[in-house]
């Protein structure tokens, strides 16, 4: 992949490391350089960690976002031994935001359900960004359907800043189909886990994000909105999207301590973009560890926990009935 | 039950442009603006401004049409407690769950705390939050019945509106009653409540897969504004989905959408009509209506279902 193409200022510590070894590295090497280049590359861990255990959460969304973190497509081919893509929604129009098939996950075969947000900006273009219309979430209701009928598990990857808003998405129905998606997906007979690799953008992200497993990666973000549109709207300006960022509290550790996340998965130093085998292997274990607590529950249990888990989500006060 | 600052008749609905209105969350600290406009030596209030046809309405003729406008049909802004009393027979409603409350559970700020948000708009409204829900008889049929007031913070969706509706879905299943959510929300997801507000869409939603499940009649009445993540969950999911006339309903608000696609928007775009005629949408009912409409349709539906339960 092509990395250090996109460089983020809160980057630029790690950059310089790396640009110095390059530089000595390129010359003719003597003991004394390896020796310098050594201590570099123990310096860059340390820059790495240090830099991206103290992101603000503007800077989470900024690495969540960023162009040369792995995608979905990059996922299925780190993390599945086969992905054999099943296309359309049987009714208007396949998606490319929508990426939908059949998996291999060790000896698991499972349907993987993701969104797409492409890695050239004409995969991008295509893909809207990552937004899908109603027509990608009717394929992938599609093939979760098809999925519970033969008794494969779903794994769902979110990555989106949201659904698609505008016109065609609207006239063919964006809200019914996300209130159908997460209606259908509640009472699926089988074991689902879902993962926010990147953005997990409000209801476009929960539409392919209702299972008995919900983790996110360490950088990545889930909110109720993004912060340029909550800034909008509460500050009257999207200049605000660093104050409505840390207001949403959509961190991983802030989802995880507000009980709407099972699990963070770490991410390499330096974040998913500097080491994405690394970070495939880390998703992958995961992965594999709720399909075998989920694979031997029986198809009522799983609904029925399913249904407490997310029933359990929210806070309020309850005060006597007077 | 109305405070004395209670918008009366117009509202953000019917004098706001629908640009106004926000996508899949919700702006709180504008008051709904009233259309009362005080003549010279008339009471405040006597007289109402329609926001359908600009006309000048005697207030209590529009009253008594249930806040509709008495020249050009337009339907204005109705509190959740009018909306109760003009649908349910008189003195039936039993309202469930009063004792649940809003908190703040992410010491969310913006230019004013959310905890004194939520006691300004209590204040205002005179509801604890922006959903009532409970049990009353629709021309003599029991139903199980919630309504969301787009004057709570534009009718968002937070935990307490999840969780009304969530116990709501739940007891209708378990009564084996028919079950009526009358929508009204501008600001969909609460963002003041963030990822937890999001996922009140996810926890009724399954509630409603269940009540589905179990043979549950729903009916779900999208009314001006019904907007985002209410849109995107409960209110779409309903057996049947009647409209009122020329309500904006859509799952991204205008404005977002010009901004995307940087064209001009149909004129009907979002309306009522306009999901009607793409197919989301079963009838589109005028308030005067929808008591019998709703009353007939659980006839057909689940006479066999919940008669057996009248008594529990």
């Amino acid at each position: 992949m092509a990395r250090g193409l996109h460089r983020l200022p809160l980057e630029r510590p790690i950059y310089e490391i790396q640009d110095r070894i390059a530089e000595l590295e390129a010359a003719p090497v003597g003991s004394a350089e390896q020796e310098e280049i050594r201590k570099l590359r123990r310096e860059l861990v340390e820059v790495q960690k240090e830099i991206f255990a103290g992101l603000d959460p503007w800077q989470t969304v900024e690495v969540a976002r960023h162009p040369d973190r792995p995608k979905t497509s990059d996922y299925l081919s780190l993390v599945f031994d086969e992905f054999v893509e099943l296309h359309g929604d049987k009714s208007f129009r396949d998606d490319p935001a929508m990426l939908t098939g059949f998996a291999k996950l060790d000896q698991h075969r499972v349907v993987v359900v993701g969104t797409q947000k492409g890695k050239t900006l004409e995969e991008r273009q295509a893909c809207h960004f990552g937004c899908a219309h109603p027509e990608g979430y009717r394929k992938a209701m599609g093939k979760m359907r098809m999925a519970a009928k033969y008794g494969l598990p779903v794994i769902c990857l979110i990555d989106t800043p949201g659904a698609y808003p505008g016109l065609g998405a609207e006239e063919r129905g964006q809200a019914q189909v996300i209130a159908e998606s997460m209606f259908m997906m509640a009472s699926l007979p089988i074991p689902i886990v879902c993962v926010v690799i990147g953005e997990g953008g409000s209801g476009g992200a929960l539409g392919i994000g209702v299972g008995d497993r919900v983790a996110v990666l360490e950088h990545a973000y889930y909110s109720v909105i993004s912060p340029e549109g909550c800034a909008g709207i509460l500050w009257k300006s999207a200049e605000h999207k660093a104050a409505a960022a840390t207001a949403l509290r959509m961190r991983s550790a802030d989802l995880r301590e507000l009980g709407v996340v099972d699990a963070v998965i770490e991410e390499p130093a330096g974040g998913a973009h500097r080491d994405p085998r690394q970070m495939a292997i880390r998703l992958k274990t995961y992965l594999l560890k709720s399909l075998k607590e989920l694979t031997t529950e029986q198809p009522d249990d799983l609904v029925a926990k399913r249904y407490e888990k997310f029933r359990r989500m929210g806070q309020f006060l309850e005060t006597a009935a007077s | 039950m109305e405070s004395p600052q209670t918008p009366v008749l117009g509202s953000r609905a019917t004098v706001q442009a629908p640009a106004d209105v926000g996508g899949l969350a919700s702006e709180g600290d504008e008051q709904p603006v009233t259309t009362v406009r005080p003549k010279r030596g008339v009471p405040e209030g006597l007289w109402l401004k329609c926001g359908g046809c600009l006309d000048t309405i005697f207030r209590k003729e529009a009253e008594a049409m249930l806040n509709v406008c008495p020249k050009c049909g337009h339907h204005w802004y109705v509190s959740a407690r009018q909306r109760v009393a003009q649908l349910l027979d008189e003195g039936t409603f039993e309202e469930w769950d009063a004792e649940l409350a809003p908190t703040d559970p992410l010491g969310f700020r913006d230019r004013k705390p959310y905890a004194e948000r939520l006691v300004a708009e209590q204040r205002r409204t005179g509801l604890t939050d922006a959903v009532l829900t409970g049990t009353g008889m629709i021309r003599a049929r029991r139903v199980a019945c919630g309504v969301t007031d787009s004057a709570f913070i534009m009718g968002s969706m937070g935990s307490v509106v999840g969780e009304r509706l969530t116990r709501l879905v739940e007891r209708a299943t378990h009564d084996k009653l028919p079950l009526i959510i009358v929508s009204a929300s501008g600001g969909g997801a609460r963002m003041h409540e963030g990822i937890l507000s999001l996922m009140q869409m996810a926890k009724v939603s399954a509630a409603l897969a269940r009540y589905s499940e179990a043979g549950g009649l729903f009916i779900s009445v999208l009314t001006n504004p019904t907007m985002g993540g209410v849109a995107a969950s409960f209110a779409s999911l309903g057996d049947l989905v009647f409209a009122e006339p020329k309500a904006l309903i859509g799952f991204a608000g205008p404005r977002t959408i010009k901004a995307t696609i940087r064209i001009e928007l149909p004129k009907e775009f979002q309306t009522s009509e306009f999901l009607l005629e793409h197919g989301f949408i079963d009838r589109i009912v005028a308030r005067k209506d929808l008591k019998s409409e709703i009353a007939r349709a659980i006839d057909y539906c689940c006479s066999g279902w919940s008669k057996d339960s009248a008594s529990s």
